[in-house]
């Protein structure tokens, strides 16, 4: 009866709707996305303007003589690639990269694992001790790095010379400035790996470790069977993502050698700040910048497969 | 019969305990590793801490133990804090973050808004864009963005900061924003659409409030972005008027080949001193925000 009587009245109501429907749906739509257009519009506005028109006119950028004055075609991109000093610049930039995303990974792993083991109560204070260098803005730590690395009378060479070492010039020989900024760079990155995998580890459920006790695992296999895939995802979201920063990072050497000694810890960005705006010569270190493109789309390219991926998943 | 049942109810027994032992082993194990590497990471900013105690005097004389101040003395504070070009610096950190924050946190809510709740043709594709826009660094835009600041007349003018900050914090505050959104369940805006909402008055009344702690995340992200900044305002800005603290700092204090670190080191601590505090309080909702992703599914 209640079911018969409601069925009629939605039929008594749906024929006259069918009849009304284009029109007030039509200007509820256009409301609506006229509504939404207009709420998307700044950040529309702030990306085309000052990040999608930038990228595009460095391109054009690029391609100028030093006095903008002519189109060279690919000409700096030519005249970079046989100078010696970019030569070092690809390399350095490459090994600072991947040596710093590795370690930054492999420390990280660790210590969200050390992590883990503890209680839930005593972990908060732990973490927050660890985030601090990643909380205090990066060019004021390096400041204290370089004073730590200061070659005449510092907390480094001073510990050495107790212990009977002689005092090293951690910035003034290449190799050991190379390894002073990763350094730098690691224990900079490390805090954000941590809390990264804490976080996936901690979204491993605990009945799949059960289950790999019960059929006889040791921690090894349940390291690689259990948790290393379960965080595949999130390990590779994040060292992709941390691959793009760390190769386009200006602070730390800037600060630090400021590309020295002889060019020997130049990155890609630094170098283009020194080239572009030191020595004005804007064409050709938009070139330099651009040298980064490729290796930095082919990064986001994963990271946004990982993203999608796992989005689906969540979905699913 | 007894003596095997015996030795089977002690083997468990015994099992177990060895493995509370190695539980505990464990236990203290991690500890003592994580004291070790907090000893390790905290080594920087134990000794920005110490140098700022110092006296001028006691770093020239290049003497003793330089792990502790031998006459700790505030005298580098009391310098930086009747400094006019120190509090000029930090001033001007100050507004540019609160007018970046405040900037972008609107654009990226009502973005995020519009790219969840309202959808239009192309939403999609702009969502994607967000998050692609995300991965471009600074240090890809700075040189034309030179060009374009210069264009614009703003190259040593600080307001340049105010344009191009949101461009850093924007994708990824409108990321996070988009996460916290989608997971409000669609009931609660099409019960209000029904009750006579309409889509501004439901973004404020509900959305807000419901999503503050996404909220909380995306600003302090805009936060730490703006404040720690170096490359955008080393590029563009270079009068000791217009410049922010971290460049301010680089610039001022370190005058030619003279190196005043104790002054350096006490004006790292005054700047690092911000965000340490907005962390130690807000940690939580920012880890919330970052791991999201990585906590579902």
């Amino acid at each position: 009866m209640a079911d018969g009587s409601t069925f009629v009245a939605g039929s008594n109501s749906f024929a006259p709707l069918t009849r009304t429907r284009p029109g007030s749906v039509q200007r509820f739509l256009r409301r609506r996305s006229t509504t939404a257009v207009l709420l998307a519009m700044p950040l529309m506005l702030l990306i085309g303007t000052l990040v999608i028109y930038p990228a595009i006119y460095s391109l054009y950028l690029a391609m100028l003589n030093k006095r903008m004055t002519a189109f060279v075609g690919l000409g700096n991109f030519a005249f970079l690639l046989k100078r010696n000093t970019f030569q070092l610049v690809i390399f350095q930039s490459c090994l600072f990269a991947v040596t710093s995303v590795i370690l930054k990974a492999l420390l990280g792993f660790i210590l969200a694992h050390l992590m883990h083991n503890i209680p839930g109560k005593s972990q908060r204070i732990w973490r927050g001790l660890l985030l601090i260098p990643w909380v205090i803005p990066l060019a004021l730590s390096t400041l204290s790095w370089w004073w730590l690395f200061d070659p005449a009378y510092s907390g480094f060479n001073w510990l050495l010379n107790k212990f009977g070492f002689a005092s090293i010039p951690f910035l003034g020989v290449g190799w050991n400035a190379r390894i002073a900024v990763i350094t730098v760079n690691v224990w900079f990155g490390t805090p954000f790996f941590m809390i990264m995998y804490l976080a996936a580890l901690k979204s491993v459920p605990e009945q799949l470790y059960e289950a790999a006790s019960i059929d006889g695992a040791g921690a090894w296999q349940k390291l690689f069977f259990v948790t290393l895939p379960m965080m595949r995802n999130i390990i590779s979201i994040t060292v992709l993502f941390s691959l793009i920063v760390t190769f386009a990072d200006f602070d730390i050497v800037r600060i630090l050698t400021a590309g020295g000694p002889q060019d020997m810890t130049h990155l890609f960005a630094t170098y283009a700040f020194a080239v572009g705006i030191q020595s004005g010569d804007v064409p050709l270190g938009a070139a330099v910048s651009l040298f980064m493109f490729p290796i930095l789309a082919v990064a986001a390219y994963f990271v946004l497969r990982g993203v999608t991926r796992r989005n689906q998943e969540m979905a699913a | 019969m007894s003596g095997a049942s015996l030795a089977a109810g002690g083997i468990p027994r015994r099992a177990t305990a060895s493995l509370h032992r190695q539980r505990v082993w464990a236990l203290w194990g991690s500890y003592a590793a994580l004291a070790v590497f907090v000893v390790i990471f905290l080594v920087p900013p134990f000794y920005m801490i110490v140098t700022s105690l110092k006296s001028s005097a006691e770093i020239s004389a290049q003497q003793g133990n330089p792990w502790y101040p031998h006459s700790p003395t505030l005298e580098n504070f009391i310098y930086l804090l009747t400094y006019n070009n120190f509090l000029r610096y930090f001033w001007n950190s100050v507004w540019v973050t609160a007018l970046t924050v405040l900037v972008s946190m609107t654009i990226s809510i009502m973005a995020a808004f519009s790219l969840t709740r309202m959808g239009f043709w192309g939403s999609q594709t702009i969502a994607t864009g967000v998050f692609l826009s995300y991965l471009i660094p600074a240090s890809l835009l700075f040189i034309p963005l030179f060009q374009i600041v210069g264009w614009l007349g703003l190259i040593n003018n600080t307001w340049s900061l105010v344009l191009l900050f949101p461009t850093l914090a924007v994708p990824f505050c409108t990321w996070i924003m988009i996460g916290y959104f989608s997971s409000i369940p669609k009931e609660l805006d099409e019960a209000a659409l029904i009750d006579g909402a309409s889509y501004p008055q439901i973004l404020i009344r509900i959305f807000i409030p419901v999503a503050l702690p996404g909220i909380i995340a995306a600003t302090i992200f805009a936060f730490t972005i703006s404040w720690g900044a170096f490359l955008y305002p080393l590029a563009y800005l270079y009068t000791g008027d217009q410049l922010t603290l971290t460049v301010g700092i680089i610039s001022d204090l370190i005058r030619g080949d003279v190196f005043l670190w104790g002054k350096i080191m006490a004006a790292c601590v005054l700047g690092a001193l911000p965000p340490v505090i907005v962390y130690a309080f807000l940690m939580d909702y920012y880890i919330a925000g970052l791991t999201s992703g990585a906590t579902k599914g």
